[in-house]
Parts: C-alpha cells; structure tokens; sequence
C-alpha cells in the first residue's frame, strides 16, 4: 500500500485507444490521497476512455495505472480483487442490475465482500440510500425510478463498501440542481471526512467549481492533457484560449 | 476492566468483556470492543480501533449483547480511541443506537469528522422499511390476477391481429411503403440462415422415423411401407411443425429481443413521435419476411427428411428408386399442399407473437428476456394449437 503522501493513483505514459485509433498518448498525471480530481474535456476527447482504463476495463496499448501501489494494467486473480475492492464505479448511465431492487444492487457487494449479518448488510443499504435520497424507493426496482433515482442509486451501490477512490462518470447529469447541489456536498463531506478520493468525469462547471480540488482538461487533437490544476485558476489564467473557452462555456471561433 | 479476549490490559471490574483490538486475518487493523460500568450506573461501551465492513462484525454483535443486557439504564459508547469510522462504522453506532431506544445511548468523543457523518441519520428514521413490499396476495387473489392477466393477452393478441391485419392489407395496397431492404435483410436471417439447424432436424427426423419404424416393420416383411409413413408424416405435419418450433425458437425470440430492445432504449417511443407506426414499420417487414421465408424452409425440411428416410432405407435393402417411386404412389399432391398451407398460417403466428412480446416489454434487461421466453413459449403452445385445429378441419373437409 501507498504511504500517505503518496498519490494513491499514479498514471504512467498511457497510451490508449481502440482497434487502430489512438485517443490518448502517453498520459501521465497523479491523484493525491484525499483530492477531488475531476477530467474534462469535449465530446469525444477521451474522458471516458480515460476513466475505463482507470478502472482496468480496457487495457492499455502501453503504460500503468498504478492505484494504491499496485498496477491494475497488470494485476491479476486475487490482486486485482483487492485493487478492485479499493474503488467503487458509478458509470454514466447507473448500470443497475435490471432485476434487482434499489436495495438489493446496494446490497450485492456488501454480500460478497463482508462477512456482516443481513439485517447488518440491510441497515447499510438503507442508510447509503438515504444519503442519496432515497430510503422511500428501497424495494423499487431500477425500471420503476427516473433516470436521475437511477443514478442516485448507482452512487449508493459504489459506496457500498466505502472504498478509498471513488469513480464518477458524468454524476450530476441529468439531476436537478437541489439534488446536484446535494451531492456535491455529499462527496465534499466524504472527501474531507473519510479522505475517500473521487476521479469524476463530468461538464458540470458549477459543479466543477463548487468541489473540485484539480482539473485536467483533456483534447481530441493532441490527444493528451492540455490543461491542469485549480478550475478558477485555469478559467482565468490559463494561457490556452481553447480552456479559457471551455471554462466561460463560450462558443468556438469560426475560421474567418 | 477485564479483557477477556485479545492483547490489550485491562483493570478487574466484574462483568466486563472485550473484543480484539490486534490484527485481523489479512493484517488490518481490527476493532475493538470494551464493556465496563461507571460508577454512575451507565454501561459504558469503549470502542476502538479502525471500523470498517471488514473490522466490525464481532463489535458490532457484542454491542448489540451488552445493550440488550444493560436493561432500563442509560449506556454510553465512548469512541475516543475510535480512528477510522466509515459508512459501515456509522451503520453500526446506528444500530446500537435504535437498540437501546430513543435517548438511551450517547455516543461521546466520536471524531468531529466522524460524528458528522452519524449525524446524518436518524436512527429512528432508519428503524423503520420505508418502502416495504407489497403485501403478499391470497390465493383466490393471485387466481383472479393471474385470469385478468390471460383475459388482457388475449384482448392484446386480438388487437394486435387486427392491427397487424390492417398493416399488412395496407401493405398489399400500398408496396412502395414496405421498407424491403429490410424485409430482404429478415429473410436473410430467418431464411437462409436457419437453413442448417433446419436441415439437420428435419434429415434426423428422417433417419429416426425410419430405424424406429422399420424394426419392428422388418418383422412383418413390411419394411417398404416406411417410405410411406415418412412420405406422409413428413409432407402432411412433421416438417412443417418442427420448422415451424424451430423457427418459433430462432426467429421468433430474435423478433422480440430485438424489438423490446428497441422499446427499453425508446427507439420505438421515437418512431411514434416521429409519426411512424411502429407496426408498420417493425411488424411489417418481419411479418413478411416469416411468409416468404417458412414455406420454403418447411419445403427444404420435408425434402431433407425424405432424403433422411431414405438413405437409412438403403440399410434395410431398400434402394433408392423404390423409395422414390413409393413415395410417389402413397402420397398425393393435397398431402403436401395440408402441410405447405399450414407453414403460412404458422408464419403469421411465430411472427406475429415475437413482435407482439417484444413491443409488448416494460424496461429494463430482465423484461427483454421475458419478452423472448414469452415469444417462444406462446409461439409454440399458439402452433400445437393451430396444428390440431388443421388437423379436425382436415378431417372434416376428408382432406
């Protein structure tokens, strides 16, 4: 395991891409312990790629991942459980086990991970659905809530087991901005209470500006980090015109 | 206090008990549980160390034990040697909390960062399911549900056939709106396709009928009449039943996966904003694409059979012209066309039932595959049905 002032992820020349096309070369960047780390970027600039390699979903044409001092790109069998026991995912559409109740997809990795009794592993879902807004919709199941309770519920299930890192992609899509508003003091209080670190994949600019700790901007064109840092920092003084754009969610310039 | 289990030291007091605080299996840090009472009556619960969902199972028992031991007075978990308390930690001071009843524990010198996690919850709240299941029905109930439930399929299945009717009449009006790329591209994969499995069941029901018939027949010096038996069971009914269940199992599931993916992702809600009528549109070309596409295969399936039949026939001394030309003796021209007729009317029915499940599915991954189950179950109970109703009319009409 990492000691404290290591960065708890640490990625390494990551190239990354699908069948001949590459959308992420040699990436490189740290995640200290504790931080809300938020990756932007346009559609299409490999956010998502990012995130899924991250999470060792996909595997690398090159480079490491290393998370809590072990290499996910390369990690196997039992130690890959153990990394994988470290984070928790919440994925842009929820992915909820269709046939399971809210409760019940909260409940799954706490069955298969602890050896709690079940009115113990209960009273956990119950409250990580509460903190989401939840505790009236517990025996509903995904088809019976709206996309946003969906997602809700997808952010109860990663904190299941309250991991170390936590993984959101686009977490306040499709919420209103009370419960928006919500959950980002949500994941501010566990960020400062439980030192859970969050990678959060989102477009969200106030949100960004409300909990982000840093930001890495990532681009299409040169396929690679183009900005990082402190959000307000980079919306002001960023010497990048295409950041500054993003940040003042200004439209891009035509070609005279 | 006494510690009865673990590493640490602990002063006499009678009737106190401890949890480890040392190293769990994998080397974490475990948590740790101290029961004392103070000299003000209170039960004091001393807990320490890391807790977590991997840590807390054995405190979180004993807790639960010595409150329900320490009955009408007031206890205390005293937390100050508490260092890690996450989601699963604050689950349990919850629950010792509605253990002891409201008011009855405190939970002192807990973390600032920590305590303002607990305080998130009431534990009241918490005590209580907030969306409790359903109340199970009684019997008569579930009988009376489940006879709605048949009542309403069978008045969707008549609208559907009506609607579906209509579609198709429209399309024979009105050629040009069949969409017949698609129509073509279904063929492809229900017809040709299929061809394999369909070839390979219909051979093997030839080459079983034949072995099976032809040994005890052999006994009788009879082993000529099996070519007629094939001839007629295959021409008349086999072949066009098992393309037809086969097809029912293929096509048919693959017609209401494919559309009730289509409504969980709401490409059929798009369709109908965009004016489009879905059956039109998804029913249509499928519903066409079966007609073409299983008269054929039902041909290819009785042909094959034959062939089955007869190339085990030549075991038994039988050659090949002989089964031919018995063939041709027995089974006469209204034979074949009471078997080729029905493949229609089966077309319509496997078609017809896979769009119907599948336009019929509610959301979500699970009712995709109820959806196909339901198309394969319904779609066969439907075609053994509508066999034996050929079969009586068959009968009557001294076809």
């Amino acid at each position: 395991m990492a000691g404290d002032d290591e960065p708890i992820i640490k990625v390494r020349d990551l190239t990354a891409g699908y069948d001949d096309v590459v959308i992420l070369e040699h990436v490189s960047f740290d995640v200290r312990r504790g931080q809300i780390f938020v990756i932007l970027g346009g559609s299409g600039s490999g956010k998502s790629t990012l995130l899924k390699h991250m999470i060792g979903l996909d595997e690398p044409s090159s480079g490491s991942v290393v998370i809590d001092g072990a290499d996910i790109v390369v990690a196997e069998g039992d130690a890959r459980r153990e990394i994988l026991r470290k984070i928790g995912v919440m994925y842009q559409s929820g992915a909820l086990f269709g046939s399971m109740t809210l409760a019940e997809n909260v409940r799954l990795p706490l069955e298969e991970y602890t050896d709690l009794d079940s009115d113990e592993i209960v009273l956990i879902a119950r409250m990580k659905l509460e903190l989401v807004g939840l505790a009236q919709f517990t025996g509903h199941l995904p088809a019976e809530v709206s996309g946003g309770m969906q997602k809700r519920a997808a952010i109860a299930r990663a904190m299941a087991l309250d991991p170390k890192i936590l993984f959101l992609d686009e977490p306040s899509a499709g919420l209103d901005p009370i419960t928006s508003a919500e959950l980002d003091a949500l994941i501010k209080r566990l960020a400062r209470s439980l030192g859970v670190t969050f990678i959060i994949v989102t477009h969200e600019l106030p949100s960004i500006f409300a909990i982000a700790d840093r930001v890495i901007m990532v681009d299409r064109r040169t396929r690679g980090i183009v900005a990082e840092g402190d959000p307000r920092r980079l919306r002001d003084e960023s010497d990048n015109p295409w950041v500054r754009q993003f940040f003042r969610r200004e439209p891009e310039a035509q070609p005279a | 206090m006494r510690i009865l289990a673990g590493s640490g030291n602990g002063d006499a007091v009678a009737r106190a008990r401890s949890r480890d605080a040392g190293a769990g299996e994998l080397g974490r840090p475990m948590a740790a549980l101290a029961i004392s009472e103070a000299a003000d009556g209170r039960r004091v619960l001393a807990l320490s160390g890391r807790l977590d969902a991997s840590t807390i199972r054995g405190v979180w028992t004993d807790g639960r034990k010595a409150i329900a031991e320490a009955t009408g007075r007031r206890v205390v978990v005293d937390a100050s040697n508490v260092d890690y308390c996450d989601g699963a930690g604050v689950a349990m001071l919850v629950n010792l909390m509605q253990q002891a009843g409201p008011g009855r524990l405190q939970v002192e010198n807990l973390k600032p960062a920590f305590e303002a996690l607990l305080h998130q919850f009431d534990p009241e709240r918490l005590a209580h399911d907030l969306d409790p299941p359903a109340p199970r029905r009684s019997a008569i109930e579930e009988v009376g549900v489940i006879a709605a439930g048949v009542g309403q399929d069978i008045r969707d299945q008549i609208a559907f056939i009506g609607e579906t009717a209509a579609a198709l009449a429209y399309a024979v009006r009105h050629p040009s709106t069949v969409r017949w790329k698609d129509v073509w591209a279904i063929c492809e994969r229900v017809g040709a396709d299929a061809l394999p499995i369909v070839a390979l069941i219909s051979f093997l029901l030839g080459v079983i009928l034949a072995f099976e018939s032809a040994i005890p027949m052999r006994r009788f010096g009879a082993e000529i009449f099996v070519a007629d038996l094939i001839g007629i069971s295959m021409l008349r009914e086999l072949g066009g039943l098992m393309t037809a269940i086969l097809l029912a199992g293929r096509s048919g599931a693959a017609f209401a996966a494919e559309i009730g993916t289509m409504k969980v992702n709401q490409e059929v809600d798009a369709l109908t904003t965009m004016g489009l009528d879905p059956v039109r549109f998804l029913v249509t070309p499928r519903v066409i694409a079966a007609l073409l596409m299983t008269p054929l295969l039902t041909l290819c399936a009785d042909l094959i059979g034959l062939l089955g039949g007869a190339l085990t026939l030549r075991t038994f001394s039988i050659p090949f012209v002989t089964f031919v030309h018995e063939v041709d003796s027995i089974v006469t021209f209204s034979d074949f066309m009471a078997g080729f007729a029905k493949s229609f009317v089966f077309a319509l029915l496997i078609a017809g039932i896979g769009c119907l499940r599948g336009l019929q599915t509610r959301a979500g991954a699970s009712s995709v595959g109820d959806a196909a189950t339901r198309a394969v179950v319904s779609g066969i109970i439907m075609l053994v049905i509508v066999d034996g109703i050929f079969a009586v009319i068959y009968f009557f009409l001294d076809i």
